[in-house]
């Protein structure tokens, strides 16, 4: 009644009357309880005057019987949410609440409503509180003190938080409330187990950690806290003291700090030194690390000394002397030391290396042993690496540039040690070394070059030759003109030579340098240089009569695709790289196709799949980032080609015949394959790019993909077109050219000699149109699913599923900006799966396994987490899945069931029997990714309870005893593990 | 046989020189092929699935990173069904050594088909009691009563559980 204003409170009161003034304090409650829910219904409709009664009622009624308490309490919530609650009756209210109340003699839910009348004053009448001044925070201090409930402690730590964020007044009370609150450090808390509020240790921790590190004024009862826990056993309590210390420098200073430098220094040191755990390490080097940055920044009074200094030699004697033993045993946790200090700020970086560096390099020449020096160099790198932190050089200041001679002699002598692994670390020492601007000298430069050439070409070792390609191609941007005069000439001269050596060592060293030549295009001036090197050897290839150039031509396109990954980025190379590779390739196909029609040399080496599906990454990757504008460009001159048969735009185009790939006739069929190199221009192009006269290319598409008789060309169409009609906007024209492909697939469907390249036809424009969600791709899918029943397309059919679902390499992918919904699996599975299981049961025998298969696919490509939650309801279908003859069926069947073993036990144990029988059945399976497949799930069996699996035990050991002698090695290995756990099952000592 | 006391007593060697551990064998072409038969070999017998990955029963270590079994020290002939395995103690009066057999020897019965002669013993000149252990790893039948015995059993499935 009161909520739409039929009734007052006043009434209300009255109404009660005779309930609040009863002397039975049970009846007494009840009344006040009613009330105070009423109040907390409608607290917001009360008046100024209304309140103030409410108010003195309830405040008086602090005295009552204890039983009475909690409804006061909740009725005094209610009234601390108001608005107009009149000016000073927040803090008589608290006063009341501190005076008359034991809050720690309450119950967890009572005292929780005194912190929320607490909060919430907090938050409206913050000026008010403050006028009682230290008062308050006293009057808090004895309400929390005691509290043992978690769920009111993360209430009552945000209070404190407050109290200091917001400048209460903590007058002499700064200890009180410093004990109250630090007397849960470290927090000890376990949730109970199924604990419905959901509280961790960690947001304790967190909680308790924001009120300790959150004022300086704690500082001197917090440290020696923190070094007395740091000293202690307990992992956990180090861990919280390491990160509690962490948090407090963010907001101390030297004076906090001083008094207490000494002995924390000795506690981290020591942890440094002994401890076995990690996590202790880098807690305790994030702490040097913020103590010394604490340091670096505080803002020194005149008068005072700077402690920095003080503090970072005794980190230096302390850790210095190390990285001199000669059995180095403490070099690694004291160069982690030392450069947890010297990473803190450009102050402690320079104190520190001016006293390392020299050591390190000293240390360097004074052992032989590459071991040895490779771990000095490692120390090394990581101190040059936090010169890269600091970034410019500073001429007087910098110790690193007086040892430019010594630091760069160290490096290149590794760099020609006989050891792999030091070569490894010289490198990646080179690289940090380039990066530093103005560090090389440009001699010393021509010097890396060199080096890195060597390395990259010459060192038998992979490792060294990949990490100097790698190397090169960071420190190209930095130093172009030295890579690209020095490096890519030398690449050319290596790539053309034609020396007498072994036709395998010539081999090798012509791949490295691609591979290099690739490496190093990572500079625009650089891509200009290169790009033109691999193009001609691309040329250079292709007339050749050599065995084996196809592999050689896929090896140059391998790199221009590395080439083109690494332009991407950079709208002026990614366009010159398009311009300049797209119709070179373009051309040198065309013509290939045409001396093919005229037969007029045998060249096929450029028209083998091989090879043009090398190209088709390539094309790809120099179209997908291109600007709408340039894009527009260059789709017009493409289309042209294939179309109208339009050369005009290639480089080299004086051609013996006219080019018309969708043309008719038999000596067309070389040209048809170019649709590949169509497909990956065509099928990467921004969403937003217009494709001319698309209708038209759809049609020839169209017809191309069911008319070919070669099915790579069938299928090359076919994706194309789905490319396509994937990113066409919705709408009539959609429509039409959908209907059209329906109308072409359908009779090719039916029947006739081209039922294969219809099928293809169907799956990809399937494809196209479940990622984008289109209506009509559950017909389609209808359809797909019909021909599973098909004795001749079924089992295609059925592949096919696999292709639905699996991530296409070169269209419809995200890469290609092909409109792909992130559900489409999910979907897919809840649309069709059904479908799948009614198609099963309704099968004849022969084509039964052609649903599972299909089945199969889709649950092999579902996120691994929907499968487990959805397989228990399949689970009848796979287990007769199991007894399926297909090995496919087998096979994914098995890699479904093996998740579920280990994460599902308990629905598994249900099937034991059939599960035992049949595992153990396929273990005797032909095919031998069968037979591994099934040892493995037999294996996970065990996660099973014992109790169910022991009455299987003997037959399973037994069983398991014939595969131990298969033929096959990695058999046998999955029959050891999986019958050794058997034995070990119900075994004592397991 | 001797059963090891559980735990309380010192280790007796606190201090081991620890050994790298070998990889993973790499998995050849012709293993991945369905047609070709594969040998039982030395590395197979010595690899992560059979005896190398055995743990000690007083370190937290496998033999192999105690440089107990080597894969020199395993020799195997598919053709003739025999294994024979050397182990060495790592130190002459190592009381374990008959434990550590027992081990092996029990691995070796549950992964080698039937049909192999197993021989499991120490390394000659690298323990005090090397005659009398070996002995006892040739008797089958105390072999088999050791393992009635739950306490040794616990020991030696311990030794034989994968490490977590």
């Amino acid at each position: 009644g009161m909520k739409d204003g039929r009734w007052t409170v006043l009434q209300l009161v009255e109404a009660l009357g005779f309930c609040l003034e009863n002397t039975d304090p049970r009846t007494r409650g009840r009344g006040i309880q009613l009330l105070s829910q009423v109040l907390l219904q409608c607290y917001s409709l009360l008046q100024e005057k209304e309140v103030l009664h409410l108010v003195l009622f309830y405040e008086s009624r602090l005295q009552d019987h204890h039983l009475v308490i909690p409804s006061v309490l909740q009725g005094l919530r209610a009234l601390s949410m108001c608005e107009v609650l009149s000016p000073g009756l927040a803090v008589s209210v608290l006063k009341a609440i501190f005076r008359e109340v034991h809050v720690q003699s309450l119950m967890q839910l009572d005292r929780h409503t005194v912190y929320s009348i607490i909060t919430n004053f907090m938050s409206t009448r913050e000026e008010e509180l403050k006028g009682l001044g230290a008062d308050f925070t006293f009057g808090f201090i004895q309400v929390m003190d005691g509290e043992k409930d978690p769920r009111n402690l993360l209430v009552a730590f945000q209070i404190v938080r407050d109290l200091i964020a917001k400048d209460y007044a903590l007058g002499p009370f700064v200890e009180e409330l410093f004990e109250v609150t630090s007397c849960y450090f470290p927090v000890d808390f376990t949730p109970p187990p199924n604990d419905p509020h959901g509280i961790q240790r960690e947001d304790l921790i967190l909680s308790l950690r924001a009120v300790l590190a959150s004022t300086p004024q704690f500082a001197e009862f917090l440290l020696p806290l923190l070094i007395e826990k740091l000293d202690s056993e307990l992992q956990s309590a180090k861990l919280d003291s390491l990160q509690t210390l962490t948090a407090c420098c963010a907001i101390y200073g030297q004076k906090e700090l001083q008094e207490f430098l000494p002995s924390l220094w000795s506690s981290l040191r020591r942890e440094v030194f002994q401890t076995a755990s990690e996590k202790i390490e880098t807690e305790c080097l994030a702490a040097l690390h913020a103590l010394s940055a604490c340091l670096s920044r505080s803002v020194l009074s005149s008068d005072s000394e700077d402690l920095l200094d003080s503090f970072l030699s005794s980190i230096l004697q302390d850790c210095r002397h190390h990285l001199c033993e000669p059995d180095m045993k403490l070099v690694w946790p004291s160069a982690k030391l030392l450069q947890a200090a010297a990473g803190a700020s450009l102050r402690t970086y320079h104190c520190i290396t001016r006293s390392v560096l020299p050591l390190l390099l000293e240390q360097y020449t004074k052992h032989t042993q590459s071991s040895q020096r490779r771990t000095i160099l490692e120390m090394l790198l990581g101190f040059l690496e936090l010169q890269q932190k600091w970034g410019h050089v500073e001429e007087d200041e910098s110790t690193l540039l007086s040892l430019q001679a010594p630091v760069c002699s160290v490096v290149f002598s590794a760099l020609t040690d006989s050891s792999v692994q030091l070569q490894l670390v010289g490198i990646k020492a080179l690289t940090v070394l380039g990066s530093l601007q103005g560090f090389l000298s440009s001699s010393d430069l021509e010097l890396v070059v060199d080096h890195l050439i060597r390395l990259a070409l010459h060192e038998e070792d992979s490792q060294s030759s990949e990490a100097a390609m790698e190397a090169a191609g960071s420190l190209a941007p930095t130093y172009p003109k030295v890579f690209s005069g020095r490096m890519v000439p030398r690449l050319e001269e290596e790539l053309q030579s034609e020396r007498e050596e072994s036709y395998h060592n010539h081999r090798s060293l012509q791949q490295r340098c691609l591979q290099a030549l690739a490496a190093v295009s990572t500079h625009t001036s650089i891509v200009r240089e290169t790009v033109p090197v691999l193009l001609q050897h691309l040329q250079k290839v292709q007339k050749g009569t050599e065995a084996r150039n196809t592999q050689d031509m896929v090896s140059v396109c391998q790199s221009l695709h590395h080439v083109a990954l690494q332009c991407q980025q950079d709208a002026e190379g990614c366009w010159y790289f398009h311009q300049t590779v797209v119709p070179c390739l373009l051309a040198m196909a065309v013509q290939a196709a045409m001396q093919e029609s005229t037969r007029t040399l045998p060249d096929k080496a450029l028209l083998e799949e091989e090879v043009l599906a090398a190209m088709i990454p390539v094309i790809s990757a120099a179209t997908t980032h291109l600007s709408p504008e340039l894009a527009a460009q260059s789709v017009s001159h493409v289309v042209h080609l294939f179309l109208d048969g339009e050369v005009s735009f290639l480089p080299q185009n004086s051609f013996p015949c006219s080019f018309q790939p969708f043309g008719d006739g038999e000596c067309l069929e070389a040209q048809r394959r170019l649709v590949a190199l169509l497909m990956a221009f065509v099928c990467s192009l921004p969403r937003d790019v217009a494709i001319p006269q698309q209708e038209w290319l759809l049609r020839e598409l169209l017809a191309l993909s069911c008319s070919c008789n070669c099915p790579f060309t069938a299928t090359t169409a076919a994706k194309c077109f789905a490319g396509l009609v994937n990113k066409h906007p919705a709408g009539q024209q959609l429509d039409e050219i959908l209907q059209l492909a329906v109308n072409r697939m359908e009779p090719g469907l039916a029947e006739g000699p081209r039922r294969t390249q219809a099928l293809t036809l169907l799956l990809w424009v399937t494809k196209a149109l479940v990622l984008r969600y289109h209506p009509l791709s559950s017909c389609l899918t209808d359809k797909l699913l019909g021909l599973l029943g098909d004795a001749e397309l079924g089992p295609a059919a059925a592949d096919g599923f696999s292709l639905l679902m699996a991530e296409s390499p070169d269209v419809l992918h995200k890469g290609c900006h092909a409109d792909v919904r992130i559900m489409f699996r999910q979907r897919f599975f809840t649309d069709n799966v059904p479908k799948l299981v009614q198609g099963f049961h309704g099968a004849g025998p022969d084509v039964k396994a052609n649903y599972l298969k299909g089945l199969s696919h889709v649950l092999n490509h579902l996120p691994k987490p929907v499968l487990v939650a959805e397989l228990p309801t399949l689970l009848s279908l796979l287990l007769e899945a199991l007894s399926c003859s297909d090995r496919v069926v087998q096979l994914s069947t098995l890699s479904c069931l093996h998740p579920l073993l280990l994460e599902a036990p308990q629905i598994m144990s249900l099937h034991v029997d059939t599960l035992v029988t049949k595992f153990l059945n396929l273990t005797s399976s032909p095919t031998m990714a069968v037979r591994i497949a099934a040892l493995r799930c037999a294996h996970a069996l065990t996660s099973l309870p014992t109790t169910v699996l022991l009455p299987y035990k003997g037959r399973v050991i037994r069983a398991l005893a014939k595969p131990l002698d298969d033929k096959k090695r990695l058999v046998r290995k999955e029959a050891v593990a999986a019958r050794g756990e058997w034995f070990l099952l119900g075994s004592p000592g397991r | 046989m001797v059963g090891p006391g559980a735990g309380a007593a010192p280790l007796e060697n606190a201090n081991p020189l620890i050994y790298r551990r070998s990889g993973e064998r790499p998995v050849t072409a012709r293993e991945e092929d369905d047609e070709l038969p594969d040998a039982i070999d030395d590395r197979e017998i010595f690899d992560a699935h059979l005896i190398r990955s055995i743990n000690d029963p007083e370190h937290p270590l496998t033999l192999e990173e105690l440089n107990v079994v080597e894969q020199v020290r395993v020799k195997v002939n598919d053709a003739e069904s025999t294994v024979s395995v050397e182990f060495t103690p790592t130190i002459p009066h190592c009381s374990m050594a008959t434990l550590i057999g027992l081990s092996i020897k029990v691995k070796l019965l549950r992964s080698l088909p039937e049909r192999f002669k197993l021989d499991v013993h120490i390394t000659p000149g690298t323990h005090a009691s090397e005659h009398a252990v070996n002995k006892q790893l040739a008797d089958k039948e105390r072999v088999a009563a050791a393992l009635e015995n739950s306490h040794l059993l616990e020991v030696v499935n311990q030794c034989l559980s994968a490490r977590s």
